[in-house]
């Protein structure tokens, strides 16, 4: 098994982080993994993004240009990335503030509106969870169980009475994601 | 690079290339690290003040006033023989240049890492390997040559952190880490050395019979510089360091080949380009393009042996940089002529993809050689 993930969106969605989480849920599950950020200029008040690669093989460019799944959550992460998904890989968006929308037909588009709901709920902190539960449930490449002992890992002690609220979200973003085509 | 995989999981962490050799640093013993902080690295000396190695090991970690001052330091930490070690990107490192010939000539050990940047001038903050003819090359003044490590993975970073600290007091001279900054920020799986202790002042006093500890009464003053105003003194230091160099590139060379054995079109690249083009190996094997890849993990010393074997067997070859072609020129006195090499590189800070690296195979190497049969 090989997944090759772009996520994206403007800093302080939690893009960076749901990257991480889902890194070190491949380290729980003994896989390799590599993350790569953008910490360019763009980190610093523009689109963020980041590449993570799980693989059940030696992992060779963490730098991509195609990728299996795109995550994108800002208008400029999509135009940037909807191209780069290979054929057949998967579309996940948050449409909120989206004048455009997808418009590839071989690929697999799915909306997530995390954003709203997140802020409906007052969960805007756990808003990258819901996503992460939505990319879960449509690609089921890290099991939620090791999703949980990778917060547990990367988070310091102090935090941990946060995991409940984060498997949660999880739950909450798998019920909220739909297939657009 | 990366074979992390049967080991328990509880040794394996996963953390960034920067963060990685601070962690190394402690391990194997490090007494002292002196920088200032430059982006793509600042993570190095944040992780180190992170850890507080002052409250165990004893480590100094120090954030100098310039890159001047801490390869200035890292000069009078060495000259006590104790583990000194710096780290910058690509502007701050040339500001370094003047006291690592220094210490080059002065013969002490220390570890210098360059996490490479885009530039000239101030340049970009994204990643880079344009300081290679600077690593490689001298970058400061006189006949002086530094070890160069060339890390491709984070558990890269981590080993050559610890191999940097032995070959420099092996060879008495500094060694360089040169990474860039994708191998610096991103982050993989990694399993770190063993802690080591730091040498206490009766080992320094045994091994570096040189180091300036403070006289006994039982022998002279000893002399740490690089001046030297006799002409003739100064051709037998240079003499003596040019011996070490040969015998450096007799020893120590690295290289980790990949689908070689039976290439028809070497790839050679260091680095985050030898990442790349791993990736490119494989897309051309899948088209049935017969390619391997030579990564150099030792620039100084340079395989030069290993690729010119490879002359002899395959078509042609294609050197691959994030920069405008500078260990090209390398590959190209190993090769001497007998089959074409060709350039592919990116500037600047933009990291090379697998796709464009396998269209300049094809465009460059491949169909050129069919135009010639």
């Amino acid at each position: 098994m090989k997944e090759e993930i772009i996520i994206a969106g403007f800093g302080g969605q939690g893009v960076l982080s749901m990257g991480k989480i889902l890194a070190y849920s491949g380290l729980m599950q003994g896989q390799e993994v590599s993350w790569m950020p953008s910490y360019g200029p763009e980190q610093r008040g523009g689109t963020a993004n980041v590449t993570v690669i799980l693989s059940d093989e030696r992992i060779s460019s963490p730098v991509l240009n195609s990728y299996d799944t795109a995550i994108v959550l800002n208008q400029p992460s999509l135009d940037r990335f909807e191209s780069k998904v290979k054929p057949g890989g998967t579309l996940i968006f948050d449409g909120n503030g989206f004048k455009r929308f997808p418009t590839r037909t071989d690929i697999n588009i799915y909306r997530i509106d995390a954003t709203e709901y997140a802020y409906a709920n007052n969960e805007s902190k756990t808003m990258n969870m819901i996503i992460l539960g939505g990319l879960l449930k449509v690609r089921p490449i890290v099991q939620v169980e090791n999703v949980l002992k990778g917060l547990k890992k990367s988070l310091p002690d102090r935090h941990h009475h946060l995991i409940p609220m984060n498997e949660k979200a999880i739950q909450t973003g798998m019920k909220l994601i739909q297939k657009l085509s | 690079m990366n074979d992390t995989k049967k080991k328990n999981i509880e040794e394996v962490r996963l953390m960034k290339g920067n963060e990685a050799i601070a962690h190394a640093a402690i391990r194997c013993g490090c007494d002292g690290y002196f920088g200032y902080p430059i982006t793509p690295q600042s993570e190095i000396m944040e992780t180190l003040m992170e850890l507080e190695p002052w409250n165990t090991t004893g480590m100094v970690v120090l954030q100098a006033e310039s890159e001047t001052a801490s390869i200035n330091m890292v000069y009078g930490g060495a000259g006590c023989g104790k583990k000194s070690m710096t780290s910058s990107s690509s502007p701050g490192v040339s500001l370094m240049q003047e006291g690592i010939s220094y210490i080059a000539c002065a013969e002490l050990p220390c570890v210098i890492v360059n996490v490479m940047r885009g530039g000239p001038g101030l340049g970009t903050i994204q990643p880079s390997q344009a300081d290679y003819f600077q690593s490689v090359k001298g970058g400061g003044h006189g006949d002086y040559k530094l070890i160069t490590l060339a890390p491709a993975s984070v558990q890269e970073m981590a080993d050559h952190t610890v191999m940097a600290f032995d070959l420099a007091f092996k060879y008495l001279t500094p060694v360089l880490i040169l990474a860039d900054g994708v191998i610096g920020q991103m982050m993989e799986k990694v399993i770190l050395p063993p802690f080591q202790p730091r040498m206490i002042e009766e080992e320094i006093r045994e091994k570096c019979p040189w180091a300036t500890l403070g006289k006994p009464k039982s022998r002279k003053p000893n002399v740490i510089t690089s001046l030297s105003l006799e002409a003739e003194e100064m051709e037998t230091i240079n003499i003596r360091l040019q011996a070490k160099y040969h015998k450096i590139e007799e020893n120590e060379v690295l290289y980790e080949e990949f689908s070689c054995d039976d290439a028809e079109y070497l790839i050679v690249a260091f680095g985050t380009s030898a990442r790349v083009c791993q990736k490119a190996v494989e897309m051309a094997r899948a088209e049935g393009i017969k390619a391997g890849m030579l990564r150099p993990i030792t620039l100084f010393p340079f395989p030069t042996v290993a690729i010119s074997n490879h002359a002899n067997k395959v078509k042609g070859m294609l050197t691959v940089e994030m920069s405008a072609g500078q260990m090209v020129e390398d590959v190209r006195l190993a090769v001497n002529g007998r089959v074409p090499v060709e350039f592919y590189g990116r500037m600047g800070g933009i990291v090379p993809s697998p796709d464009e690296v396998l269209k300049a195979l094809k465009d460059k190497i491949v169909k050129q050689q069919l135009v010639i049969n």
